[in-house]
């Protein structure tokens, strides 16, 4: 059962896929909340992109329930679909037809008539900044506006919940900022979003909540500032190099810390003065104090060997 | 497993329908390849093959021999526009341009999406029988009324060289492979399906491998259509067996598909 479908878009219950004896996605449990930009993050192979296949129902599910809008989507894909926009990783438009066709052919799957299409089509042209564009091909655009123009066209059913698959990979930061910029006002029009990046800063500044999933697992779910304030605090000295005396004080003093040789991180939580200590003693010109971010969290939580 | 069942419903015309519009943009130039190639042929045989076959003998009539091949330009042009386009374009839309893959976020299926593709297959099927039809035509080598049932056969036709396609684009791992069934099929069928000569000509146990495959059936019904001369037996057989070709290969096309598709 779906506790209260009409609070919730999606609620993945022990979500589990197999590829072979390969497993994907292990046991993943999760909701998105109306209204709600939930981020999705995890390093490369993590189960992101398979948990978002199962999602629109594309994927078959191995194991588990996922419903979306309170309706299973194993039976109920296709009307949830109708009601759902998908941003694919790869820039998969139709390269054969100009801007404009490929959202009004796009509206044409979705059974939308061609007079609404047309006009939706000039909506979005302009909330996307491509209005004068429409007549272009699609390979004269720049990786930005192709970005954009996949978004336009996951929305060309006005869906209550978008799903947005590493969205700004590849952008420009002023494309990446314009796309963040929409999605907030996405977000303010009650568009409930999940999203998946690898970008931290991102989903630091987009997500209302998140979960960092690694090998198919959801390791932690929170807020972003409450999980950098949980797992690495507010303050992270830095220190590069790291001088022998350093590491002894960072052991003796039991701190939280993470030493990669050539580089210290030391979470020391709120403490200022832990600081200024290690600064004068240790470090005077090779070390800086800094935010924490969720980055920090994130490498601390999945590591830092290469996925590949 | 938990996976959705086969969804088959009229929803797949919206590909169809994205197929045709894509095809206006290049139609432009395609057009040029059924316009021209039957006009290759009849030159060829026509001006180059006179003196050496003066005439050829079938069904009871005596035509000329360009007379004779005319109508398989017509029926080959049937196979190979289906193929083709369910071959090698399906394939980049699948695997290149990820067009299925931006489909499937929308209410259709995976078999939609491959039947709408057959259907466009057809579709072309149908453009080149009649631009070849035409050509010929103006050339005095096409009966009518009759030749233009060859108009819905050629759809039929399309269909099942299109699901035969559809097939192999569901089975091979990369684009090159398509030289395979082509090669081994589609040439063969080209040369030995009474497209040239009449298979009677052909050693027994060739004649009957000829009736095994499926271009033999399309050329005869396609030729008697353009002679005037069809009767309605050789609408049944030919008819008939497109049609069980086509219902077997369509299945096991959306099954294949499915398979490939779905991870």
């Amino acid at each position: 059962m779906s506790s209260n479908a009409d609070d919730c878009v999606l609620e993945a219950r022990h979500l589990r896929k197999l590829y072979g004896k390969a497993v994907a996605v292990d046991d993943v449990t999760f909701r998105v909340e109306r209204g709600e930009l939930f981020g999705l993050l995890g390093p490369n192979g993590a189960g992101k992109t398979s948990t978002i296949r199962m999602a629109y129902g594309s994927s078959p599910l191995s194991g588990g329930s996922l419903r979306v809008f309170g309706r299973d989507i194993v039976t109920d894909w296709r009307a949830i679909r109708m009601r759902l926009g998908v941003c694919h990783q790869d820039n998969n438009l139709d390269t054969e037809m100009s801007v404009r066709e490929n959202l009004e052919v796009f509206a044409g799957f979705f059974g939308i008539p061609r007079a609404v299409a047309r006009e939706r089509a000039d909506k979005l042209l302009t909330f996307f900044e491509l209005e004068h564009r429409g007549e272009s091909e699609v390979h004269e655009l720049s990786g930005g506006m192709m970005r954009r123009l996949v978004l336009a066209r996951a929305m060309v059913n006005e869906p209550e919940f978008l799903i947005l698959d590493e969205p700004t990979t590849g952008l420009d930061p002023q494309s990446r900022h314009q796309v963040w910029e929409r999605l907030g006002r996405l977000k303010q029009d009650g568009v409930s979003i999940l999203l998946t990046t690898h970008y931290m800063e991102e989903a630091a500044r987009l997500c209302d909540r998140l979960i960092i999933v690694d090998q198919g697992r959801i390791l932690v779910e929170g807020r972003p500032r409450d999980l950098v304030a949980q797992y690495v605090g507010n303050q992270v000295v830095e220190s590069s190099p790291v001088c022998p005396e350093l590491r002894d004080f960072v052991k003796q003093r039991g701190l939280e810390h993470e030493d990669l040789g050539h580089r210290m991180l030391i979470y020391c939580k709120d403490d200022e003065s832990l600081f200024r200590e290690i600064a004068r003693r240790y470090c005077q010109d090779n070390c800086i104090l800094r935010m924490g971010t969720l980055e920090d969290v994130f490498l601390k939580l999945t590591g830092r060997d290469l996925r590949e | 497993m938990n996976r959705p069942a086969w969804a088959l419903t009229w929803r797949c015309l919206r590909v169809w329908r994205r197929d045709w519009l894509v095809n206006r943009q290049s139609w432009k130039v395609g057009f040029l390849v059924p316009l021209l190639e039957p006009i290759f042929y009849v030159a060829a045989f026509g001006v180059g093959f006179r003196l050496l076959i003066p005439e050829v003998h079938y069904e009871g009539l005596t035509v000329s021999y360009v007379k004779f091949m005319a109508p398989s330009l017509v029926a080959t042009s049937i196979m190979y526009n289906a193929f083709f386009e369910n071959t090698y374009s399906s394939f980049v839309r699948m695997y290149y341009q990820k067009t299925y893959d931006a489909i499937m976020a929308t209410p259709l299926s995976i078999e939609e999406v491959i039947l709408g593709e057959i259907l466009w297959g057809a579709t072309k099927s149908v453009m080149a029988a009649i631009i070849v039809l035409a050509v010929l035509s103006v050339a005095g080598l096409i009966h009518y009324p009759s030749a233009l049932a060859v108009i819905p056969l050629a759809f039929l036709g399309g269909l099942a060289f299109g699901s035969a396609g559809m097939v192999f684009t569901g089975i091979v791992k990369n684009i090159d492979t398509f030289n395979l069934p082509i090669f081994l099929f589609l040439t063969p069928m080209f040369l030995f399906s009474g497209t040239f000569f009449p298979t009677d000509t052909l050693p027994h146990w060739a004649q009957m491998a000829a009736q095994a495959v499926p271009l033999t059936h399309l050329v005869h019904l396609t030729r008697g259509l353009c002679f005037g001369i069809a009767g309605w037996r050789d609408v049944a057989v030919a008819v008939g067996y497109l049609l069980v070709f086509t219902a077997l290969c369509l299945p096991l096309a959306l099954a294949a598909m499915r398979r490939r598709l779905t991870r």
